[in-house]
């Protein structure tokens, strides 16, 4: 209390002639005196980030070396690249990294322009509460449980739901939509669409209130219909939030949706249901094979975060936005 | 020409067309399971059951409700979010905090050590060899400690904190209040708004989540409910058990997943028109500055 308390006025009077030199000469030694109470608050979370984030990064390791289980936590010998070898040469890896791209693909293809449609669907909207009940209902799904929306999914596309319903009415053949593996894509794309539609346009209803209503009269002004507005005012408006999602949505492109594949596949759909995340998940958790799935889980990362760096630099040398 | 022209109101009726299908489709999963929880089994088999309960009943309800261990993991699940909630709340609060001091040494590392975690993890192997060998399977820790600080939401708090007057605090200087007291006393009652959002987002998260249970319990008592609910629709999506017996047993557990996913649903549902809003101003805090 007395070291803050006599810190300040200190402070106040240094100020000024501090601003044209560098404000870095400030020693370690000083800060800690001065600001112990903040460092000490910190402390409890950066223990946290070292046990359950740095730890785990460096715990890759055993990608490069033989891990026993109930071992050492970082292995027992150096095996170099024999893992990574292993996998590349691995049929089964490279069926299901197809399948990430493709899902994750498809994902991008839908769940990226969508929430954007909506938005400036929702923009147009002139009565307010009705605005309003339609963004509170497409935000209703984001706040459920996988669990609980694998459970819809499967209970919407089963034999006697209300899908296979539809199909007998038009007096079609019922479909075991789950159990198909040329259905499996439909259903996780559809779903995800339903997912996160609503929840996407927050960031774009937000953008959408930024924009200058002058720039609109002068369209008008010029002539410009109400479509051109939207060409013209509308989406360059809305263009960075666009871009820095879309390059968010690249990063995690290869992260499809783990949890959700490992709730709705079964080994019937297997060929286009699994994914490198639920391949590493079985190989390394469910059968025992740590170095193996570690290697695989490394090479996962490293793309994506490949994935989001190039993006991030492409765009922009292109469109002159980025997230750094 | 500012005025209405016959095209825009063509696009105003479809525009209003469009978004009722965009509701119908949203809700419509709901209204069918809870359809569905309230229906009987014959009726549900035979494929009569599309957004009105036929063969209407509650004993599925009441079926649901008699297993003890369905309550037991519900109870986990209020356990596990509560604990969780509370240690997440505390540690993000003072992280943030921490952070928002423009002036503090060694704040940009600070920073960087938080927000790198958001771009490159571990991944799941180490993660559950970490947890494993750390001695947390079978315990509430497996659940609460590997999850307990949300970047994002340290970066939605800092943004808030960073937003507040610099002069209450340093008022609060003057008068001899240390940092934990000004903290506790002029910052905190000031950010009951974003408090309250910082709890919801953890709630809601570990209320939701499952797979961290499923991973590391290995005992049917310990698991939160979500996972209690997973194995029930595992059974249904396992379709390599064509034997009669399986065909009945999955059957009967149509109904009752529908009961357990309303059940696990309800307490969400009820706050959601509440809750809401914070969520959505939570999200544009982070994003301003994320």
């Amino acid at each position: 209390m007395i070291l803050t308390d006599s810190t300040v006025p200190t402070d106040a009077t240094k100020d000024p002639p501090e601003a044209p030199m560098r404000p870095r000469r400030r020693s370690w030694g000083r800060a800690l005196r001065r600001d112990w109470q903040l460092y000490s608050l910190a402390v409890l979370p950066l223990v946290f980030f070292l046990i359950f984030r740095y730890l785990p990064m460096i715990g890759n390791v055993i990608a490069f070396r033989r891990y026993e289980p109930g071992g050492d936590l970082f292995g027992e010998y150096w095996v170099g690249l024999r893992y990574f070898r292993m996998f590349l040469a691995d049929p089964t890896f490279w069926q299901v990294f197809t399948n990430t791209v493709v899902i994750g693909g498809l994902t991008l293809l839908f769940c990226f322009p969508l929430p954007v449609m909506l938005a400036l669907l929702l923009n147009e909207v002139r009565t307010r509460w009705l605005k309003g009940f339609v963004q509170t209902v497409s935000y209703l799904p984001h706040f459920l449980s996988i669990v609980v929306v694998a459970g819809l999914i499967l209970q919407t596309v089963s034999v006697d739901g209300v899908i296979n319903q539809g199909l007998r009415a038009l007096g079609q053949d019922p479909v075991a939509f789950i159990q198909d593996p040329d259905w499996f894509r439909t259903i996780y794309v559809s779903s995800e669409v339903w997912q996160t539609v609503g929840w996407g346009t927050i960031l774009y209803l937000a953008a959408l209130t930024t924009i200058d209503e002058d720039l609109y009269d002068q369209a008008r002004v010029d002539g410009a219909s109400r479509w051109r507005q939207t060409w013209h005012v509308t989406l360059p408006g809305i263009r960075p939030t666009m871009i820095t999602l879309l390059i968010l949505n690249i990063g995690t492109f290869l992260a499809v949706g783990f949890e959700k594949v490992l709730l709705l596949y079964n080994p019937l759909t297997y060929e286009t249901a699994d994914v490198v995340a639920t391949y590493l998940y079985r190989v390394g958790i469910v059968s025992g094979s740590f170095s193996y799935a570690a290697a695989i889980g490394l090479f996962e990362s490293l793309i994506g975060l490949i994935l989001v760096l190039s993006a991030n630099s492409l765009s922009r040398r292109v469109a002159g936005t980025s997230l750094w | 020409m500012v005025g209405v022209t016959r095209g825009y109101r063509v696009f105003q009726t479809v525009n209003g067309f469009v978004l009722a299908i965009v509701v119908a489709v949203t809700l419509f999963p709901f209204i069918h399971v809870l359809a569905r929880s309230f229906s009987g089994e014959q009726e549900i088999r035979s494929g009569q059951v599309s957004i009105w309960p036929k063969g209407f009943n509650v004993t599925t309800y009441e079926k649901v409700m008699s297993d003890p261990i369905f309550w037991v993991n519900y109870r986990n699940t209020v356990f596990y979010t509560v604990v969780a909630t509370a240690i997440a709340l505390v540690l993000t609060t003072c992280y943030a905090y921490v952070l928002s001091k423009k002036h503090l040494k060694g704040r940009g590392l600070l920073v960087g050590i938080a927000v790198f975690t958001m771009f490159f993890n571990g991944g799941l192997i180490p993660n559950y060899v970490l947890v494993s060998s750390l001695g947390l399977r079978n315990t509430l820790w497996a659940i609460v400690l590997p999850n307990a600080i949300s970047v994002f939401n340290v970066l939605v708090m800092k943004a808030f904190f960073e937003s507040l007057p610099v002069e209450l605090e340093e008022a609060a200087a003057v008068d001899g209040s240390g940092t934990y007291g000004t903290l506790l006393r002029i910052v905190l009652p000031l950010s009951k708004a974003v408090l309250a959002t910082m709890l919801l987002f953890y709630a809601v998260s570990f209320w939701n989540s499952w797979f961290a249970g499923f991973l590391y319990m290995d005992r049917q008592e310990l698991f939160p409910v979500t996972v209690y609910l997973r194995n029930l629709i595992a059974g249904a999506t396992s379709g390599t058990d064509n034997t009669a017996t399986s065909e009945a047993a999955l059957q009967i557990a149509a109904s009752i997943q529908a009961v357990t996913i309303v059940l696990i649903m309800l307490p969400i549902m009820l706050v959601y028109p509440f809750i809401q809003r914070y969520f959505v101003s939570g999200v544009m805090l982070g994003a301003v500055k994320g």
